[in-house]
């Protein structure tokens, strides 16, 4: 049984005075103990809120939530605030992509950590003070007993998303989720962000929810890889069954638009045309439809299923799916 | 000779503090010394991490920040030294597409006032009616709807809100175009739509593009020339390809291996250099190579005390390393393992590590081959090597 | 034949379901903006009252039963009772200490009390906001020289500021001697600081904006740069302030009045003066000073609500 099993999660927006905005319209996946699994998507395809839904973070009003995200047995959508906050931090914990505006900046990064080990481990005083150092430096941030008397102001950014990974892990979580937590980092700090991610999930055990933007964090770091377009996921499958055999139009023509730094020179990107406002619901159709290239009539009758055109696990909603007679180029 | 070249461009902020009348208390040393030389009709890319001076190299060249020190040579013209209404006159020539596609228009003027405006300021058009058909005849090309025209710059999405920022350069015609971060302000499928805009226009138009950017496949993907940005100073330069196939600057080697490529098979197979530590201030940089706090590389001699010219190792790859030909003969010694706690050392590289600590005293003896030594190192540099002489009795 | 047509299908069928409401006509901001104070109730309800209390300053003279000094002693007032007020027959707020009818008065005082609240707001705003420009465009455009032009004169708007604004008001009026102009020039000098530094502020904020910048690059002329993008782009809190301000001064020049500053002419009543000279009556006559009161209240609830309500309609943060 996984960890976590995502059921049909939706998340509304109901704004008085607005029409009702979905952000996420259905979403389902699992991820296992140790497993690292991706959901990847542009701006307002619904990754953020989903990670948002799955903490209960999300303001209680003025929102629906449907589904159901069962964690280690339990409905995290279903269970009290109270109950929720004690899961969060001992056993759910989340990065977020702005390590400056999630921490107190008022107060001291020691007190931030020792507080949280006060909470859900019960440590105190000096042992408190101990361990938050020890933490750290698992983190790798260098000197620690000074660092734990400065300010979030006093460190740099990629000095801050460890201390906030340190924060995350101080309780060894169960399940992390890192919603684009290297996005506002340089490539050569995103790469050490990276790489303790990873350190922590073979060596904990940990799993990991990992929400950004960027396939190529995506194809160095997740096992399963979902693709979400519009509030759905389109396209999921393993991460070398993906990268190897995108089959979603969106997913095929994403990997088609993004300049590789291997790709030799001068060969053209392939667009996608079009931007995300360019959408029809899921219920009336393929959101997809307006800037595909595939689109047939069918499209436009109702939400496509999730079939198994390619292999099996590798699922695509989708009814004209990027198979490999379609590859020819034209 | 180049269409655009710069030469020894140092910019300098002053820090300043006061109660009534500021005093100036240091400098961030955001620029601080760069020469290139843009081609006619080529694409110079320049790529960096955030804090290495790129944004005020590219503004500097249109004056937007003061210039401290150095030339920029447009078209046989030394702007830096012209008085600023010639300046602005010449900005006709040299246009800039900036990277926040909303924050650079103005959010209360629609968009044919938007790009009338500079038409105006450089008498371009007689009359309005000329402005508009020519405004007309550059938003379609740009992929624009004419109706555009009488619309706001909130009522267009992301890409096509570049697109405008685009047009508002190309009406004026120029020759010039520096890009500073023109996609990463977009979405993934967009900015697509906008690299290959650039590059049909640069076709059809004949453009000259300085692009800026901190992602270096967009770069790769655009330029003929690129040159690599460090705390202000060029490190490496040298032809997209060849720069690709074979880094030859520490600070490019960890930069390129940092890079995520989006295909597992290549991310698999990948040896990364993980860098120590953070980028130190450019108000306060170290002596010497600037990139030698963090180098793995780095040498006892020379390094922290002498700072590397930017010389050509052959084929128009220039590089600002003293050591260049030892770490690519695998002679010298890596000192700084690269990793969180040296995790992953490269493979390469841990073998590189064994097969120097071997020889470790002959190459701590002599470190420095003579050939490699300029003509032209600087007055400081002589000091440095004084230092120098001081010190390597002890080692 | 069958392609065509199941293509054309597709594209109806597909502009169908996006609903493309793409305008042709763009909207400003401004317009924007003032759709949206359509939508607010607080908007509504704060023009409606100022409405109304522009409609009484302009009409209200007219309709005024009595003459705003016409004395009319009754048979049942007893002066030495102090009882001079009581609703009752034509005088519906009854009379005052000198038997003049107060409803006619206090229609009569509406006018002096707007005129006074838009004078003086725009004494401050007018000089405040050539200041505010000047000092905002020698600090964002002016180079080395204009920086030092800034300094000075947010110098002097910082003392101004930082002098008490009814003490400086009160010292005003004693060197210009006692009249409703001593009032509106008081009332406006205190406001002249906060929308000088409001608008510079301002246009600091919007001088350091991307725009401004990307103007400067195509080559447009400093002073354009500052009259077509930096200042419109800056005038929203200056609008939202001088609404609230003719709160603020409507209060403050009642202020004054009651502290005997205003305009001793008793043809012209003021509400303000009317609610000091209520001040000696408070005891047993409580409502003599209450209708002044409450009608400077509830203008400047009236303007405070509208203001608020603009602060709201311009804010770019809140556009959707």
């Amino acid at each position: 049984m996984p960890l976590l099993s995502v059921e049909e999660l939706s998340v509304t927006f109901t704004a008085r005075g607005r029409k009702d905005a979905t952000a996420v319209d259905g979403v389902s996946f699992d991820v296992d103990q140790g497993q690292v699994v991706g959901l990847v998507g542009e701006s307002g395809c619904g990754k953020s809120v989903t990670s948002l839904a799955l903490m209960g973070l999300l303001p209680r009003k003025g929102v629906r939530i449907g589904g159901r995200a069962e964690f280690d047995g339990r409905n995290l959508l279903g269970i009290s605030e109270r109950k929720l906050r004690d899961l969060r931090g001992s056993q759910l914990a989340m990065i977020f992509q702005d390590p400056l505006s999630s921490l107190n900046p008022v107060v001291p990064i020691g007190i931030q950590v020792t507080e949280i080990l006060q909470r859900h481990r019960g440590l105190k005083g000096e042992k408190a003070r101990k361990e938050a150092a020890s933490l750290l430096d698992r983190v790798g941030i260098p000197d620690p007993d000074r660092r734990l008397k400065e300010y979030p102001h006093q460190l740099s950014g990629g000095m801050r998303q460890r201390a906030l990974i340190a924060m995350a892990v101080a309780c060894a979580p169960r399940l992390l989720i890192a919603d684009e937590p290297t996005t506002a980092l340089d490539v050569t700090i995103q790469a050490q962000i990276l790489e303790l991610l990873k350190e922590l999930v073979d060596q904990e055990g940990t799993a990991l929810l990992m929400i950004t933007h960027d396939l190529g964090v995506v194809a160095g770091l997740c096992d399963e890889v979902n693709v979400l377009y519009a509030g759905r996921a389109v396209e999921s499958a393993g991460r070398r069954e993906l990268f190897a055999h995108p089959t979603h139009p969106y997913a095929h023509g994403l990997l088609g638009s993004i300049p590789r730094l291997d790709a030799p020179r001068g060969e053209p990107l392939r667009p996608i045309r079009g931007s995300i406002n360019d959408k029809i619901a899921w219920a009336d159709g393929c959101a997809f439809a307006p800037r595909c290239d595939h689109y047939t009539l069918e499209c436009l009758t109702g939400t496509p299923e999730l079939t198994e055109p390619r292999a099996t696990g590798h699922q695509v909603r989708c009814v004209n799916p990027v198979l490999p007679q379609a590859e020819v180029p034209a | 000779m180049s269409l655009l070249e710069l030469d020894g461009v140092k910019v300098h902020f002053p820090v300043k503090k006061g109660l009534f009348f500021d005093r100036t208390v240091g400098h961030v040393y955001a620029v601080d010394g760069v020469s290139l030389s843009v081609e006619a009709g080529q694409t110079y890319g320049l790529v960096g991490e955030s804090g290495c001076g790129k944004t005020t190299l590219g503004r500097a060249v249109l004056r937007l920040n003061d210039i401290t020190d150095g030339a920029v040579v447009f078209d046989g013209t030394d702007l830096a030294k012209l008085p600023s209404e010639e300046m602005r006159a010449f900005r006709r020539r040299l246009q800039m597409v900036f990277q926040d596609p909303l924050g650079s228009l103005n959010p209360r003027q629609n968009i044919e006032s938007i790009l009338a405006e500079g038409m105006a300021a450089h008498n371009i058009g007689k009359d309005q009616a000329e402005r508009r058909e020519k405004i007309k005849e550059i938003l379609a090309k740009v992929g624009l709807p004419s109706n555009a025209m009488s619309r706001y710059p909130h009522e267009f999405s992301g890409g096509q809100r570049q697109r405008i920022g685009i047009a508002r350069a190309l009406v004026l015609e120029p020759d010039v175009i520096i890009c500073d971060e023109p996609v990463s302000a977009l979405d993934v499928s967009v900015q697509a739509q906008v690299i290959n805009l650039l590059e049909e226009l640069q076709e059809s138009l004949g453009l000259t593009y300085l692009v800026i950017a901190h992602d270096l496949a967009v770069v790769r993907h655009i330029s003929d020339v690129i040159g690599v940005m460090y705390l202000g100073g060029l490190v490496e330069e040298a032809p997209s390809d060849a720069l690709y196939a074979g880094p030859r600057h520490p600070y490019t080697k960890a930069l390129m291996s940092a890079v995520p490529v989006p295909d597992p098979e290549v991310e698999d197979r990948r040896e990364r250099i993980l860098l120590h530590g953070d980028l130190p201030s450019p108000a306060n940089p170290p002596a010497g190579c600037r990139f030698h706090t963090r180098c793995p590389w780095v040498q006892e001699t020379k390094c922290a005390t002498e700072r590397p010219p930017l010389l050509d190792t052959g084929d128009g790859h220039k590089v600002a390393c003293h050591f260049t030909a030892e770490i690519e003969a695998g002679t010298v010694k890596q000192t700084l393992a690269t990793g969180i706690e040296a995790v992953i050392s490269t493979e390469a590289v841990a073998t590189e590590a064994v097969e120097v600590s071997e020889g470790d005293a002959e190459t701590a003896d002599a470190p420095v081959k003579k050939e490699e030594e300029p003509a032209t190192v600087p007055a400081q540099a002589d000091a440095g090597e004084a230092e120098r002489a001081e010190e390597s009795p002890k080692a | 034949m069958t392609i065509l047509t199941n293509k054309a299908d597709k594209i109806d069928r597909l502009a169908e379901l996006t609903q493309s409401s793409e305008a042709v006509t763009g909207t400003s901001l401004w317009r924007e903006a003032f759709r949206r104070m359509r939508s607010s109730k607080m908007a509504i309800i704060g023009a409606a009252i100022i409405a109304a209390f522009v409609l009484v300053a302009i009409v209200g003279p007219m309709l005024a039963p009595h003459g705003p000094t016409a004395q009319n002693w009754r048979s049942e007032v007893f002066p030495n009772q102090g009882k001079f007020v009581g609703m009752r027959g034509e005088n519906w707020f009854g009379l005052d200490h000198l038997g003049r009818d107060m409803f006619s008065r206090w229609l009569v005082g509406a006018r002096q009390t707007l005129l006074v609240g838009v004078v003086s707001m725009l004494i401050g705003l007018i000089i405040g906001a050539a200041v505010g420009i000047l000092s905002g465009a020698a600090a964002t455009l002016g180079g080395k020289v204009g920086q030092r032009v800034d300094t000075v004169i947010m110098r002097v708007t910082d003392i101004m500021l930082s002098l008490p604004s009814l003490l400086l008001a009160v010292s005003i009026a004693a060197v210009l001697g006692q009249s409703l102009t001593t009032v509106m020039i008081a009332v406006g000098v205190v406001q002249i600081p906060i929308f000088a530094r409001l608008l510079r502020g301002s246009m600091l904020v919007q001088g350091g904006a991307d725009y401004v910048l990307a103007a400067k690059a195509v080559g447009i002329r400093r002073k354009r740069i500052v009259l077509t993008q930096i200042l419109p782009n800056s005038l929203s809190p200056v609008i939202v302030q001088a609404t609230l301000s003719l709160a603020t001064a409507i209060i403050e020049a009642a202020a004054l009045s009651y502290l005997g500053l205003g305009n001793p002419d008793p043809a012209v009543p003021e509400w303000g003066v009317m609610l000091s000279q209520a001040q000696r009556f408070f005891d047993n006559e409580p409502m003599m000073a209450a209708y002044p009161a409450i009608g400077i209240i509830i203008t400047a609830l009236g303007f405070t609500l509208l203001g608020e309500a603009m602060r709201e309609a311009l804010d770019p943060k809140l556009r959707g």
